[in-house]
């Protein structure tokens, strides 16, 4: 069957030679940034003005000591965004699974009408809010603060979107009624029945809120004002205009490195997982 | 009458279940858009450590939005960056999830390269743009390869040029979307009745028949959902260009985009000017997905 | 319908209760419960709690009397620090960013200079002065010429007599560095350590290689005016070399000899001096005698390198000495490859005031480091000798001026104090505004695009400048 497609168009054997050239290609051209971001990070300052090469060199732990010992907290800026994108994860897969749930075992008056506010909100961008959330949150004295990134986790409408599509194909309401006639409370029933088939669904927006957290640039610039207190993306883009780094392109190779690499090795482990999570909630969307 | 209502307090849970996230997006969603919509009506800006203001002046920070030129050039500048990403990336993503699901190509280590393309994704945005500006200074890596390679006889200034700006801010998109695209896509092609192009084969069409007359129509949907994000996305984009440019949109503010002007006006403390702006992208987000959902819905 | 009046209805009522309860975080959760029931009585719950948090933060600024335990100083780099760390009596460092003073430990909050950040930080952090915790107060900041006034003229800056220093005490510093602190009604609110007259400072090795000497009075009539300076410009072109690493180099030296400030009451004003850097600098990198490189940033810095074929910088001693690698293997100021010499024009850069912060609860102290690194003939001597800064104070400078035991390792053996003394005589700051630091960013970012062909004319570019500084600062006009 499949053969006989072949024999209109370019032979199959000539299709796959160049769409391995393609693939390859575009593979180099994700991996190359990386290869010499790594390579810069174990050059010093002095053997990166002489121009690039290939090879690496010895000083990786010089760069790390000299960086950790700057005036950049870093270890701090890992510890904060470790918190942050931890509590969002968290947060945004536990409540947005209730929300489904919700949506998807109840009868109610509004119903529809929440279920579709939040499908309207889904595309309603954070920035263009922006400015009253700054205000709201001097006023409630948390600037400054991680809170102000963490909580409005909790109200995630996408993250909601891809569990009520999983809780619709794989939550059979009879198991809910099984155990509401054995006396659990609604509750329980959430937290003890539910939350464990909706587990495979959550862990793939588990990483997805914990990585677009991890990443998150824009609010956290506007929050965190403290060094001690910033997350890494805030530290990084301070890289862009520090004379005080006394131009060690070294620590600055290295920074880069460190805040990208845990997320990429957490990727590789998990590849297959994510991988198939993406399209999870979009194809029948 | 008795079971009735016990449906009735059962059903009650999902009010309660909804509590958390309508409490949660009124207080940090709604609330504050308020407060922006409120603030665009006002002159309110610091001078110095000294306030000026709040003075109600009605739309007269929308009258100084629209009144010059810079709001539209900035619109200008984030649309055609973002097309400029988008526009390769939906045509190289349709290609290699086409040939991906291409059950005569049977391509190997279709996992790997699954996983490679997909990884820029999960970059930080600001580190990425941090290591670009790194790798592309005058005297960075790439200037030093190419020179080397002997394909320039100096420096290339990359940051300098308009052009070259631009496009490493769309490519930089481009790098970071593909991946995932490609998967969206793949997903929408493994889904398609191989039936259909038994059927169409039977007939007698072309690979390029089937693919325009048949993958594409069915794909629909899930092309619109990418095409409604990434242009969301895309209006929105803000971490690489501020990183890269250092929030000034060098050269010539070519690269300046619209919620990079809006974090000028919220580093200057300019709430009017900033509630004014934020109020028209509310606007314009809004009626992009309305069009772009009915869109959608007519053609079903 | 009634389904969608039920839902805004709810959304309403808390929205209200929050309102209600600004000030409270964990206010929202009450409500929470009954929401649905009664708006009212939800507000009315809010609203008991924010009352009470009032009281508490009111009392907190009055306790005082005994020396706060924190010390907290703003700044844009680590200059002060390494100034504080090497020369003040019982300074030890802790980490990066901590150190300590007997049992005060002092916390550093460095913010760096690009695009206002540090302002706008200190901004945050004087507005929130009063609400903050006695040991998150700030007790001292620092401040550059390019911004001084926007914070001479307010009430955060403490007077210097008020910290107990009498005025007789600062007899020995310069009195343009008093001057440009002495706020409207005359009260002193700031000392700095430093003074910064500027120089050219040249590479010797390429001096002689080009010019066939090193000597600075024989480079110093090679450069000794702007058409002298473009000639000998073409002369280093010829063998390869850049005269500027970049054309911010230059800015400092038009700017200071401007003859009106940059903004007149709230117009903006291009003073001809300013108009001049912009064309001029064109023309020099139209003929590939510098680039367009920022200032800090690695393409600038390359010059510090004998790789980086840089001729000259423009600058003071705290640029010698602070920032052009010293310390770092194969520099040219490891070597001593440097001279020094008038250059063009005379200026000044930077210069770095300490100021007290109003309602410091470490006041003695505060005092105590002003003294000791702004007034104390010892220290300020120890300074000059083993980091080769200029220092605020006239006998000590003019003495090791006229030392002919004194030089400098960086300049090659140099003794530059002179030329520095006779410099700093001549400051003029008085065409300074609040708004410099962030104009002339913006200015130089316009015309630098000017100069890489990305706008036509210098009116074109100058039009994108007053677009940039208007959305910096909303009250100016041009």
């Amino acid at each position: 069957m499949e053969e006989r497609k072949v024999s209109k168009g370019i032979p199959v054997g000539t299709r796959r030679v160049i769409s391995y050239i393609v693939l390859i290609f575009f593979a180099l051209l994700c991996l190359i940034w990386f290869y010499i971001l790594l390579i810069n990070s174990t050059r010093s300052h002095a053997e990166m003005t002489k121009g690039f090469t290939p090879i690496p060199s010895t000083h990786f732990l010089d760069n790390w000591t000299n960086l950790v010992n700057g005036t950049i907290p870093i270890l701090n800026g890992f510890i904060n965004s470790f918190i942050v994108s931890g509590c969002v994860a968290l947060l945004s897969a536990y409540f947005s699974a209730m929300t489904a749930f919700a949506i998807h075992a109840y009868e109610f008056k509004g119903k529809r009408a929440a279920a579709s506010f939040i499908l309207a909100v889904m595309m309603v961008p954070g920035q263009v809010t922006a400015l009253g959330f700054i205000q709201l949150i001097n006023r409630m004295k948390m600037d400054d603060t991680l809170f102000p990134l963490i909580l409005p986790a909790i109200a995630a409408p996408i993250t909601y979107f891809y569990l009520k599509q999983y809780m619709e194909a794989n939550l059979p309401m009879s198991l809910v009624e099984a155990a509401r006639i054995d006396g659990a409370s609604e509750i329980r029933i959430f937290n003890s029945i539910i939350l464990p088939i909706m587990r495979p669904a959550m862990s793939v927006q588990l990483i997805f809120a914990f990585v677009g957290s991890w990443n998150n640039y824009f609010t956290p610039a506007l929050i965190l004002h403290t060094d001690k207190r910033k997350t890494l993306p805030v530290l990084i883009a301070q890289l862009r205009g520090a004379d005080w780094l006394r131009f060690d392109m070294g620590q600055v190779y290295i920074m880069i490195a460190a805040s990208i690499f845990p997320v990429v090795i957490v990727y590789l482990v998990m590849s297959k997982f994510i991988v198939g999570g993406i399209s999870s909630g979009a194809v029948k969307g | 009458m008795n079971k009735k209502s016990k449906a009735t307090r059962v059903n009650r849970w999902g009010y309660i279940f909804l509590i958390p996230f309508f409490l949660t997006y009124v207080i940090f969603q709604i609330v504050p858009l308020c407060s922006t919509i409120y603030n665009s009506l006002f002159e309110n800006f610091r001078s110095g450590l000294k306030q000026i203001g709040p003075n109600f002046v009605g739309f007269a920070n929308f009258a100084k939005l629209f009144g010059t030129i810079d709001f539209w050039n900035y619109f200008e500048n984030t649309l055609l960056m973002w097309v400029g990403g988008f526009i390769p990336q939906i045509v190289v993503s349709l290609l290699l999830a086409y040939w991906f699901s291409d059950p005569s190509l049977r391509l190997k280590f279709q996992q790997f390269f699954k996983t490679v393309i997909y990884m820029p994704n999960l970059i930080m945005a600001s580190a990425f743009a941090m290591l670009f500006f790194a790798l592309f200074a005058d005297q960075g890596p790439v200037n030093s390869i190419l020179l080397s390679l002997g394909l320039i006889k100096e420096p290339f200034k990359f940051f300098a040029s308009v052009t070259a700006s631009r496009a490493l801010i769309m490519f930089m998109n481009f790098m970071m979307w593909f991946g995932n695209t490609t998967i969206l896509l793949l997903a929408g092609m493994l889904g398609i009745d191989t039936e259909l192009y038994e059927a169409a084969e039977v007939d007698g069409a072309t690979s390029g028949q089937i693919f325009f007359r048949i993958t594409l129509p069915i794909l629909r949907p899930i092309l619109l959902y990418v095409l409604i994000t990434s242009l969301i996305g895309g209006l929105q984009m803000y971490d690489v260009p501020q990183i890269l440019t250092n929030g000034k949109g060098t050269p010539a503010k070519t690269t300046l985009t619209v919620i990079m002007y809006l974090n000028q006006h919220l580093t200057s403390k300019n709430l009017g000017m900033g509630g004014a702006l934020s109020v028209t992208m509310f606007i314009i987000t809004g009626v992009l997905s309305i069009v772009i959902f009915n869109l959608n819905k007519k053609k079903d | 319908m009634k389904k969608k009046v039920l839902s805004v209805l709810l959304s309403a009522a808390m929205a209200a209760s929050i309102l209600a309860g600004c000030g409270q975080a964990a206010a929202p959760a009450a409500p929470a419960a009954d929401a649905g029931s009664d708006a009212a009585e939800a507000e009315a719950e809010a609203e008991a709690p924010a009352a009470d948090a009032e009281a508490p933060a009111a009392e907190a600024p009055a306790t005082g009397g005994e020396s706060g335990k924190v010390l907290n100083i703003a700044a844009w780099n680590e200059e002060f620090k390494t100034r504080l760390t090497d020369h003040y009596p019982g300074y030890e460092v802790v980490d990066g960013t901590h150190g300590k003073i007997g049992d005060v430990t002092v916390n550093w909050l460095i913010t760096p200079n690009e695009n206002n950040a540090y302002q706008d930080r200190l901004d945050e952090i004087l507005l929130g002065q009063e609400s903050a915790a006695q040991d998150d107060k700030l007790d001292l900041f620092l401040v550059e010429a390019d911004y001084a006034l926007k914070y001479v003229d307010t009430e955060y800056a403490a007077s210097v007599e008020g910290l107990g220093i009498s005025l007789d005490e600062t007899k020995d510093q310069y009195q343009y560095t008093k001057d440009i602190m002495t706020d409207s009604n005359g009260v002193l609110k700031g000392v700095s350590w430093q003074g910064c007259p500027g120089v050219m400072i040249y590479q010797r090795a390429v001096a002689k290689e080009v010019f066939g000497t090193d000597e600075p009075e024989e480079i110093q009539k090679l450069f000794a005016d702007w058409d002298k300076f473009n000639e000998s410009a073409d002369k280093l072109k010829a063998k390869g070399y850049l005269t500027t690493a970049s054309v911010a180099d230059t800015w400092r030296v038009y700017q200071n000899n401007v003859t009106k400030p940059f903004v007149d009451g709230t117009t903006i004003q291009i003073d001809d001096n300013i108009k001049k850097w912009a064309e001029d600098s064109k023309d020099l990198y139209d003929r590939g005698c510098t680039t367009t490189a920022n200032q800090w940033t690695d393409d600038w810095s390359k010059g510090f390198y004998p790789e980086g074929k840089v001729f000259c910088y423009f600058g003071p001693a705290w640029l010698i000495n602070f920032s052009m690698a010293a310390d770092q293997e194969g520099s040219i100021a490891n070597k001593g490859g440097w001279g020094a010499t008038e250059g063009p024009q005379g200026f000044f850069w930077g210069g770095t005031w300490i100021c007290g912060c109003e309602g410091t609860d470490n006041a003695d102290l505060v005092a105590d480091i002003m003294r000791k690194m702004t007034m104390d003939p010892e220290i300020m001597k120890d300074i000059v000798l083993k980091d080769n800064d200029f220092v605020n104070n006239r006998p000590v400078m003019e003495g090791l001026a006229n030392d002919p035991e004194y030089h400098s390792a960086v300049l090659g053996g140099q003794n530059a104090l002179k030329m520095f003394c006779a410099g700093a005589d001549k400051i003029d700051m008085s065409n300074l505004t609040a708004y410099d630091q962030g104009l002339l960013g913006d200015y130089q970012t316009s015309m630098v695009d000017w100069m890489n062909g990305n706008f036509s004319s210098y009116d074109e570019a100058l039009e994108d400048f007053y677009k940039a500084a208007e959305v910096r600062y909303p009250e100016l006009t041009h």
